[in-house]
């Protein structure tokens, strides 16, 4: 086991019946990174991420998650029988992956401060119950029963219980759907504070601005492939694309060129119109043109 | 996004010991009863309705169905058995498929949390509930319809095997069964048809010896049956054996049938336990 490496999937193959969610995944995620996992509804992300966190049985394929193969969870129907683990094998693994899972799971008649405390307990090294709450805004919401939280309280909820062991790594698979956008980027600061104390964090979204601004890397999933990786600006060879010029005429008509380099094309306009370039815009694909483009051309 | 130098592992967690796994029994234990008594309906549904079919039944019954033996003392010892059957099978068939669908039980295993405290928390509510509803039956009918408590310790003591092996095999089912449902709400289709029909033909409303013979071979395979005889053996006098079936209260076939129903709740629960529905793989 590398201590670089936080997760090695490699040929990773998983169908249900006829149809094949996951055909041959190849992924390496670093130790301290944030790793966005972007693709379309039915691209196969769930079934992965829940691969990853021993949830769901793989049919082949070679799976590392911290050093440990997450098959190990499924105990006595495990494959090979030779490699049942012991229970306090699979509770280290446990209390060293954070999971938020993409539905919630509700306690209805429990407060939100009670399920907090009674998650912390199965944890080693669990956070301050009472802090991971206010970390999460839901200080407010203590006392509340479960039931009466809002989509993004819920949402919030599960995060408190995804970091409460203090994980290496933690796994947050849409996490941000139902939040207002000021939501949105208090979850994002909470995000960069985790990624910064050196938690590794493997997320999936749909946001691609949420991708852009958290993950070090993207990996783009479509059809059951990651068909690329890289980071949010040299995805899809953004960085070396053209430019968009556009300006308006003298005429008032908006014109447009695309240039390789459109420094050249601006200094040329401005000499063109004696200064002011009317209405000038000078643009690269937006991660979004770029992600379209990739799942679009499959 | 620029990628800056990030420390390898976070922080050094401050020192926490890890509960032993008494305490995490404990403490899961406190939290389904704390749940299950703040959900009002199965409080009242689940403690309520066997107190009320007491109070219903043994008002409207007052004859004697054998010398020294009145109908209301038959029902009632068949009422702390259904009791048993509530708490433990209708209640565990009910709640654990909502559980399941709402992935409550999804996000326990995704903790470190051994997955038997979880199995030992609904045991420990089941065994409070079960305690505290045999408790009130036994107070309403030992006030208003002079039930008589049992007076030796050999009573005692058959009494409280009879109940705990019955709910013993009664939780193990409902945990079994409750693989069954495919939605939270076909939890209590699939579970209270079953305890129903299991009370009208265990000698539960009727006395068990004027069912049809082939009814009687029937309920005979279930648990039910046995655990109405046994508490009868602890509430009724030592001469109505002779009225029963087989002559006699026949404890030791109680302790077998029960026993055998222990194991194959057991065996069914290792085998089809599920922790997540099955649309969720």
């Amino acid at each position: 086991m590398s201590d670089e490496v936080a997760i090695r999937v490699r040929g990773l193959r998983k169908a249900y019946g006829d149809n094949v969610a996951v055909a041959g995944v190849d992924l390496d995620v670093h130790r301290g990174e944030v790793f966005a996992l972007l693709g379309p509804n039915g691209a196969g992300k769930t079934t992965t991420v829940e691969i990853l966190e021993g949830y769901r049985r793989r049919d082949s394929g070679e799976v590392l998650v911290l050093g440990t193969d997450p098959e190990l969870v499924f105990g006595s129907r495990q494959r090979n029988r030779q490699a049942r683990p012991a229970p306090h094998v699979v509770a280290d693994w446990r209390s060293r992956v954070g999971i938020v899972l993409q539905g919630t799971g509700e306690f209805d008649e429990l407060t939100v401060a009670e399920v907090v405390h009674h998650f912390a307990g199965f944890y080693p090294a669990a956070d301050d119950p009472d802090k991971v709450i206010a970390r999460v805004g839901l200080t407010g919401k203590a006392g509340a029963r479960t039931h009466t939280l809002s989509g993004g309280q819920k949402r919030r909820l599960d995060v408190a219980l995804g970091i409460i062991g203090r994980p290496e790594l933690l796994f947050l698979d849409e996490p941000t759907t139902g939040f207002d956008p000021e939501a949105r980027r208090e979850f994002w600061e909470l995000i960069r504070d985790l990624s910064a104390a050196g938690t590794t964090i493997v997320l999936t979204t749909h946001y691609l601005d949420e991708a852009e601004t958290l993950a070090d890397r993207v990996g783009v999933i479509a059809g059951g492939r990651v068909i690329e990786v890289g980071t949010p600006d040299s995805l899809g060879n953004r960085r070396e694309a053209l430019a968009t010029v556009t300006w308006r005429t003298p005429d008032g008509l908006p014109e447009s060129a695309q240039s390789a380099t459109p420094t050249a094309l601006v200094t040329e306009l401005a000499a063109r119109f004696g200064g002011e370039v009317p209405g000038l815009t000078v643009t690269r694909p937006t991660l979004e043109d770029i992600y379209l483009r990739m799942i679009g051309h499959r | 996004m620029t990628t800056t130098t990030k420390p390898a592992t976070p922080v050094a967690a401050p020192s926490t010991r890890r509960l032993g796994p008494a305490s995490l029994a404990l403490r899961q234990g406190r939290l389904e009863i704390r749940q299950f008594l703040r959900s009002r309906e199965s409080v009242v549904f689940t403690l309520g309705f066997p107190i009320i079919m007491v109070l219903i039944f043994a008002s409207i019954f007052s004859d004697e169905i054998a010398p020294g033996v009145s109908y209301t003392q038959y029902f009632i010892t068949g009422m702390i058995a259904t009791g048993l059957l509530t708490v433990s099978f209708q209640n565990l068939g009910i709640w654990i498929p909502i559980e399941r669908d709402r992935g409550v039980l999804k996000r326990y295993r995704g903790t470190p949390m051994p997955k038997w405290v979880w199995f030992a928390g609904k045991v420990i509510m089941v065994l409070v509930t079960g305690m505290v509803m045999t408790a009130l039956l036994l107070a309403v009918s030992v006030t208003l319809f002079d039930l008589n408590l049992p007076a030796t310790g050999t009573a005692w003591l058959t009494f409280g095997w009879v109940s705990a092996l019955g709910i013993t095999a009664c939780t193990l089912c409902g945990i079994a069964i409750s693989s069954l449902a495919r939605t939270a709400r076909s939890g209590s289709a699939v579970v209270t048809p079953v305890a129903l029909v299991l009370q009208f033909i265990s000698g539960v409303f009727f006395v068990f010896t004027n069912l049809p013979t082939w009814m009687q071979q029937v309920a005979a395979l279930f648990p039910l049956k046995w655990m109405c005889q046994g508490l009868r053996a602890v509430f009724l006098p030592e001469s109505f054996g002779a009225q029963e079936p087989g002559g006699s209260f026949e404890l030791a076939r109680v302790a077998l049938v029960l026993g055998a129903w222990c194991v194959i709740g057991l065996v069914l629960c290792l085998t089809t336990f599920r922790w997540t529905t099955r649309r969720d793989g």
